[in-house]
């Protein structure tokens, strides 16, 4: 790779790589995201290879492997260009197939299209598939179209032409007022405004500065920073190096969770190649501005999301959180002024400076700019990353571009902004979802995580799963945290285990005000919030499982049982077989009966079940 | 950093030979290294953190030992204990935990005869359980050894994991 010396020279290799680009070229793409992996598309994609080797087309036809597609469902997912035409669930036994018919003749093949679960209509083009064709892609646009390890691919799409244009014909203030103007705020969860804090870090005195991306997405059932990462690395690199130009920052350095083993390696071969270019390192393009990443890995723990305590341990310390100010935009990474942004914060930069802040300003509603990915899981059809503006609607999140709820359930809430969020029930379906609606009906936008909850979740379980999670998590600095938690643990457990006690709810809704209050971060402030939003909207379910021993949607093991129904029966014995306790007799043919007092509620004869003849009360 | 009396780091070395003074020099390790960048290593070396090797680091590092040891205990990810050879981590993840993920890690449990963070006493397998990993897609998920199984049923796991069992039984692969 050529060290480009000067902004000029860059531009012309960009002009070249663009107009390199045929759009008429025949290209097989594959998804290599985690999830499709994990439902083998390495298989299909050496399929593909192996097959066009074999016909003598590797020249005319292209093999790509690029980031997530984001409908992680229903992986492995394959795009035939130029048509677009969009294959999911593919298996290396379909690859002749797909080559015979779409590639060379352009024509679908029937049987591998995706059908539409709401209109069981079948849909053969990536475009017109309601998942996609209901949300609006900018920040994920190239996830799915770049292979992520090729820095041409990204160049040739407008890659670092934001950075060049910073560099080449902007002033850092410019950059700092594009950002502040252009209204972005933070995508990690507190939604503070970029260009604010850009500006804090560029006016701290010091001559040496830090600028961190936080990549430690601990947040449960939130991966879009893994996805972007994985997807398109150097999109996040532009996003820093144009951040560090702004705030004068000639170190960076990316701090990643070790769980996420295909985001790591993709950014560090990304790295090599931005300094093999010169688009990192000493004399960025000529300009004489200096910038180089470094990337840590976390060591597993959930609070080190948090500014101070992701410095702390940047600096090779436990990762505890201290209090602030001093803020780290003046006292941050070794004392020196430290600016930290999210991933997907950093993901916006690029289009911002290159599309203007105008451009920008006009996505989204009047506090909230731009386009937010969520993560979207749980009881919904389509799980996936979901990237939509600012404003719009829940209904459209779970309905338009989720496909409902499956199983015919009905949706009861959806549970947004991880443990640090809240429920934000039915009623509420049509709410224009940005940072302020959100924090006024009790959750948070959070990190997006977006977990969706049908009528068979219980919510007093769900609010004691994140208890659980906050009191494991809290790194114990603070009293509120460390011992409020586990009070509040403590009460959750015995209400789902049938011994509420009267006074509960109100000790949970004290318990939790105060140690919103008076935690010393954002993990204690927001860490009763599942438990206090569930009571505001389900307090019934609370007080079913306190007052009458009763959990409506059928979960907390104590005060629900199971019953063989005999008309279901069939007396197969794969029951009884499985049963862990030995709680089930009846002989061959015969039909089965659960012992309730040997019975341990493990539902595992009910998962055995070839009938569906096992039901819980 | 405290500074602590340097003592002469020889490498303690009870460790299988030389094996921690060599990884020790490897690592060009300084007091301006980062730490936690340096146990990762060490344990990606040798599976866990033996206290060998902790020791050297607290020389070289001029760390105290104590310090290192804070450090060690506060992150989920590092072992001082020998890990087994085969890894089983469990998802509970939000979107696990509604897709019946609770059931997946009380099978797993069973089948292992271990809990979470336990290590077999044959040494075959260590089980862990893990905030989220991030495919919620895929949920419920467990990886066995890197590998990923999506959508897991208390009852494949059971299957997956028995299967490893079998085929590392002497009386041969099934």
């Amino acid at each position: 790779m050529e060290r480009f010396g000067s902004v000029i020279s860059f531009r012309e290799w960009q002009s070249q790589l663009k107009a390199a680009l045929d759009p008429d070229r025949k290209e097989v793409t594959i998804c290599g995201g985690t999830g499709c992996v994990a439902f083998g598309s390495p298989d299909v994609q050496k399929a593909f290879q192996e097959e066009l080797e074999v016909s003598g087309l590797t020249e005319k036809v292209s093999v790509k492997r690029t980031g997530c597609h984001g409908f992680c469902e229903k992986g492995p997912v394959v795009i035939i260009r130029p048509e677009k035409v969009f294959y999911p669930n593919v298996k290396g036994k379909d690859v002749t197939e797909i080559i015979a018919e779409t590639v060379l003749k352009g024509e679908a093949v029937d049987r591998l299209a995706y059908v539409d679960p709401g209109s069981d209509r079948k849909i053969f083009l990536d475009n017109e598939v309601p998942f996609y064709a209901k949300q609006q892609r900018s920040v994920f646009r190239l996830n799915g179209v770049l292979d992520p390890l090729d820095l041409k691919d990204y160049v040739a799409r407008d890659g670092y032409a934001a950075a060049t244009k910073a560099l080449a014909d902007m002033s850092p203030e410019q950059v700092i007022d594009e950002v502040r103007e252009a209204g972005l705020r933070g995508r990690g969860g507190a939604g503070f405004p970029t260009g604010v804090k850009w500006g804090f870090c560029r006016k701290a005195p010091g001559d040496e500065k830090y600028l961190i991306c936080n990549a430690d997405e601990g947040d449960p059932g939130a991966f879009m920073d893994r996805s972007l990462l994985e997807g398109t690395p150097h999109a996040i690199l532009e996003g820093m190096l144009i951040g560090a130009y702004a705030i004068g920052a000639s170190h960076g350095a990316i701090y990643v969770r070790a769980e996420y083993p295909m985001a790591v390696r993709h950014t560090q071969i990304a790295l090599q190649q931005a300094r093999e270019a010169g688009l990192l390192g000493e004399n960025i393009l000529g300009t004489g501005f200096e910038f180089d990443v470094v990337i840590y890995k976390g060591a597993g723990a959930f609070v080190c999301g948090e500014e101070t305590a992701l410095i702390a341990s940047l600096e090779g310390q436990r990762g505890m959180p201290r209090p602030r100010p001093p803020f780290p935009a003046t006292n941050g990474y070794s004392g020196k002024p430290t600016n930290i942004n999210n991933v997907e914060t950093l993901a916006n930069i690029p289009l911002i400076i290159l599309k203007g802040k105008d451009w920008y300003k006009a996505i989204g509603t009047e506090g909230s700019k731009g386009t937010k990915i969520f993560a979207l899981a749980g009881k919904v059809n389509n799980t996936g990353l979901v990237e939509v503006p600012m404003g719009a609607t829940l209904r459209h999140i779970v309905e338009d571009v989720g496909g409902g709820v499956p199983e015919g359930r009905s949706f009861k809430a959806a549970q947004m902004g991880g443990p640090s969020g809240g429920c934000v029930p039915a009623k509420y379906l049509d709410l224009p979802i940005d940072y302020d609606s959100l924090q006024q009906v009790g959750a948070i936008m959070g990190s997006g995580g977006l977990i969706v909850l049908d009528d068979s979740t219980c919510v007093v379980n769900l609010a004691r799963f994140f208890t659980d999670f906050v009191q494991k998590e809290s790194c114990g600095k603070c009293t509120p945290c460390r011992v409020g938690t586990r009070r509040m643990l403590e009460i959750l457990t015995r209400i789902t285990e049938g011994e509420g006690q009267e006074g509960d709810i109100e000790k949970l809704e004290k318990l939790g005000e105060m140690i919103k209050c008076t935690s010393l971060c954002g993990l204690g402030q927001t860490g009763p919030n599942p438990v206090l939003s569930t009571i505001r909207y389900f307090r019934n379910e609370y007080e079913a499982h306190i007052n009458e021993n009763a959990c409506p949607a059928g979960v907390c093991k104590a005060l629900i049982s199971y019953r063989i129904l005999e008309e279901e029966c069939e007396g197969c014995g794969a029951c009884l077989r499985a049963c862990p306790a030995e709680a089930i007799t009846g002989g061959k043919r015969e039909i089965h009966v659960i012992d309730q007092n040997k019975c341990i509620q493990c539902g595992i004869c009910m998962e055995h079940c070839n009938f569906e003849g096992v039901i819980v009360e | 950093m405290g500074a602590t009396p340097l003592k002469e780091c020889t490498g303690s070395a009870q460790l299988s030979g030389d094996e921690v003074a060599s990884l020790a020099e490897e690592l060009d390790i300084s007091p301006e290294s980062n730490l936690i960048g340096l146990l990762q290593d060490v344990q990606d070396r040798f599976g866990y953190l033996p206290q060998e090797a902790l020791q050297e680091l607290s020389c070289r590092t001029r760390v105290p030992l104590s310090r290192i040891y804070g450090v060690v205990s506060f992150y989920e990810q590092f072992y001082t204990e020998p890990r087994g050879r085969h890894i089983v981590r469990c998802c509970r993840g939000t979107a696990c935990h509604v897709r019946g993920g609770e059931r997946v890690i009380s099978a797993i449990e069973k089948t292992l005869g271990i809990e979470d963070g336990e290590t077999s006493s044959d040494m075959m397998f260590s089980f862990d359980t893990v905030a989220c990993l991030g495919a919620c897609a895929l949920a419920p998920l467990a990886v066995v050894d890197g590998v990923y199984h999506g959508k897991v049923t208390p009852r494949r796991a059971e299957r997956i994991l028995r299967r490893m069992v079998s085929a590392e039984s002497p009386e041969g692969e099934d």
